[in-house]
């Protein structure tokens, strides 16, 4: 169990990394983006309390206090979840804000990511299977050319083609306005009506990278000599490609999926941001479109901590994959 | 469509002829290596036509003034109108032409992906190489700085980071995506010092006492040379995505003639709902033209560095 406490360790630290990033960042910037925050929060006529101040600026830099207070006060503002005022949304704190649009984009990135991983390992294994023959080079190329698609063009062209054009799909929004989000299953119907477009957006941006990850993979188990032996002992041919060389062949691309999920979470925030979707990256697409800094800076955080998180979980789930990291590590 | 007389690599093998083998010379020598590995990745038939639609974007970008019919910022025509005689690509809405936009845009695309690619691949190989050749603490710590930058999300820190820098120019787009972008290399390159850094060749050089920096650069480096150009490529890939996305954002200057900042115009003026579409098509599809193109020319690079993926 090394590799457990080693990685529980790591994650602690890199825990830890980040929130302290999250904590340089804005000290660092020119200017002062507390001024810049409390100016906003003024115009936008939101009254100020010396409480949401001091929250704003434990967050974003106090000019005349130490570093080491002002830290502080930050992280004991982070476990009670004080992230202060946005002027993008004057009736919520930031936390009540985040709080609402999390368990969106958690859905709708969680469902895309095991989609995306499922068709796109599932074509992988195809392609490393029959490499060189035309099955192969029609995924690849597919691959590499929805790859190289940014995700907000692709939502932009699907918005265009099959909302405004067609009408198959809702143009805005993550579910009909004027309804309250409960969980009925007409209003399921319709967030599922409303998240296919972004969701698909997202999965055929997020495909490739599985595609090649797998393929690469497939090529290189079948070069292994326990494949020439599984397939000179006649077993069928169906047996080799998944049960030998496809089972060996996704290790690797488990540990990918922490790292791909970075890029899927990226491309969220815009595709959100097109879609009007009321995740977290519309969050963040509003708040940058305002420089609302505390929102910002409050989102950038919780994304990368759900990150974080996540990429734990997946580590951990590992062990019970490999087993040569149980042994060894 | 027809010019292909901008591709390089024909002149290659005459390059190579022309330097006898086993010169040492230090002005040659890059050339020579350059020559080889553009024919080598000539011999690969994707990376050939990732070449080929390179060499097109760069005869585009350099020759944008003789390619384009009009200017590309001048407010000279109807504003919003569709595809015409005149307006291929139809005009924006304050009356630019948007052909001439997608041809000087080029330029800005080109730039920030090879300069953006280039310098996240220079702090990439020297934090590598660093951390591969020097076990121990520095080995430890540069590897958990590259971990670390490896989870934090890339495009949302790139958003911060270009909303606080207000500074609002390619340079800052350029600067902000190679910090973001160098730890996947970093990492690749680290793994492979390290496994080098134990050979023979490398103990050799640095018992017969060569200084670090050349036992690092001129042993080490040049056996990587694959995998330095597939970070290179892979970052330069990711650097045009996101110059898109942070320009789209209206995260970069509004001003500047680049095919994010059409994107941004197009989306700012509902570009789709007055059925303008192919002001979003196509510098989109520019945008992915240059990325496939970068990606084509990395399997190549792949096939090199790895032998059971060349093509039989």
């Amino acid at each position: 169990m090394r590799y457990v406490s080693r990685k529980v360790v790591l994650f602690i630290i890199t825990l830890w990394a980040a929130i302290t990033l999250n904590f340089v960042l804005p000290r660092l910037m020119p200017g002062s983006p507390v001024d810049a925050a409390l100016g906003k929060l003024a115009s936008a006529g939101v009254p100020i309390t010396n409480a949401e101040k001091a929250a704003i600026e434990a967050q974003l830099g106090a000019p005349h206090t130490s570093l080491f207070v002002q830290y502080g006060d930050y992280l004991k503002n982070i476990v009670t979840l004080r992230f202060g005022t946005s002027y993008s949304f004057p009736s919520e704190t930031v936390a009540q804000a985040i709080g609402k649009a999390l368990p969106w984009t958690v859905a709708l990135v969680g469902v895309t990511t095991v989609f995306a991983f499922v068709i796109g390992t599932l074509l992988g294994v195809y392609a490393g299977w029959h490499r060189g023959k035309l099955g192969d080079s029609s995924v690849t190329i597919g691959a590499t050319f929805f790859g190289a698609f940014p995700p907000f063009w692709l939502g932009l062209l699907l918005l265009y083609w099959l909302s405004f054009k067609y009408g198959w799909f809702p143009i805005k929004g993550g579910y009909n306005p004027g309804t309250i989000p409960n969980w009925s299953l007409s209003f399921l119907g319709d967030a599922v009506d409303h998240s296919v477009l972004p969701a698909l957006t997202l999965a055929i941006t997020a495909l490739s990278g599985w595609v090649f990850g797998m393929r690469n993979n497939m090529i290189n188990t079948l070069g292994e000599d326990f494949v020439t032996f599984a397939e000179a002992n006649g077993l069928r041919t169906r047996t080799v490609a998944l049960l030998y060389a496809a089972r060996n062949a996704l290790l690797p691309n488990v540990t990918a999926f922490g790292l791909s999920l970075g890029a899927v979470v990226g491309g969220a925030v815009l595709v959100e941001g097109l879609f009007s979707y009321p995740g977290v990256g519309n969050l963040l697409y509003i708040a940058v479109t305002n420089h609302d800094f505390p929102l910002m800076q409050a989102l950038f955080l919780v994304i990368t901590l759900s990150m974080l998180v996540t990429i734990f979980i997946v580590d951990l789930l590992y062990v019970r994959l490999d087993p040569r990291v149980r042994s060894t590590a | 469509m027809t010019i292909i007389t901008a591709v390089p690599p024909p002149e290659a093998p005459g390059t190579a002829a022309q330097i006898p083998i086993g010169a040492g010379g230090a002005i040659p020598g890059p050339l020579r290596f350059l020559g080889r590995a553009l024919r080598t990745l000539w011999s690969n038939g994707k990376a050939r036509t990732g070449l080929i639609i390179l060499g097109l974007i760069i005869f585009v970008a350099v020759f944008a003034p003789l390619l384009a019919p009009h200017s590309p910022t001048a407010t000279t025509f109807t504003p919003y109108r569709g595809p015409n005689a005149v307006n291929w690509f139809g005009t924006t809405g304050n009356g630019q032409d948007v052909f001439s936009q997608i041809i000087y845009g080029a330029r800005v695309s080109l730039l920030v992906g090879l300069v953006a690619g280039g310098l996240a691949t220079l702090v990439a190989v020297t934090l590598g190489l660093i951390a591969g050749y020097r076990p121990g603490p520095i080995d430890e710590v540069l590897g958990f700085v590259t971990n670390l930058a490896l989870v934090i999300p890339a495009l949302p820190l790139m958003i911060i980071l270009a909303a606080y820098l207000q500074g609002r120019s390619v340079w800052t787009i350029v600067l902000v995506v190679a910090f973001t972008s160098w730890a996947t290399g970093a990492r690749v390159i680290r793994s492979q010092a390290s496994t080098l850094r134990t050979r023979e060749f490398v103990t050799s050089a640095a018992f017969s006492g060569e200084r670090l920096f050349r036992v690092v650069f001129r042993e080490i480096l040049p056996n990587m040379t694959s995998l330095v150009a597939a970070s290179f490529f892979a970052a330069a890939t990711a650097a045009v995505l996101a110059e898109a996305s942070l320009e789209f954002l209206g995260l970069g200057n509004p001003a500047t003639v680049s095919w994010g900042t059409i994107l941004y115009h197009a989306e700012q003026q509902n570009a789709l709902l007055t059925g303008q579409w192919v002001m979003v098509f196509a510098p989109g599809l520019a945008i992915v033209l240059l990325m496939v193109s970068f990606t084509l020319i990395n399997f190549g690079v792949d096939a090199l560095s790895n032998p059971r993926l060349r093509e039989k």
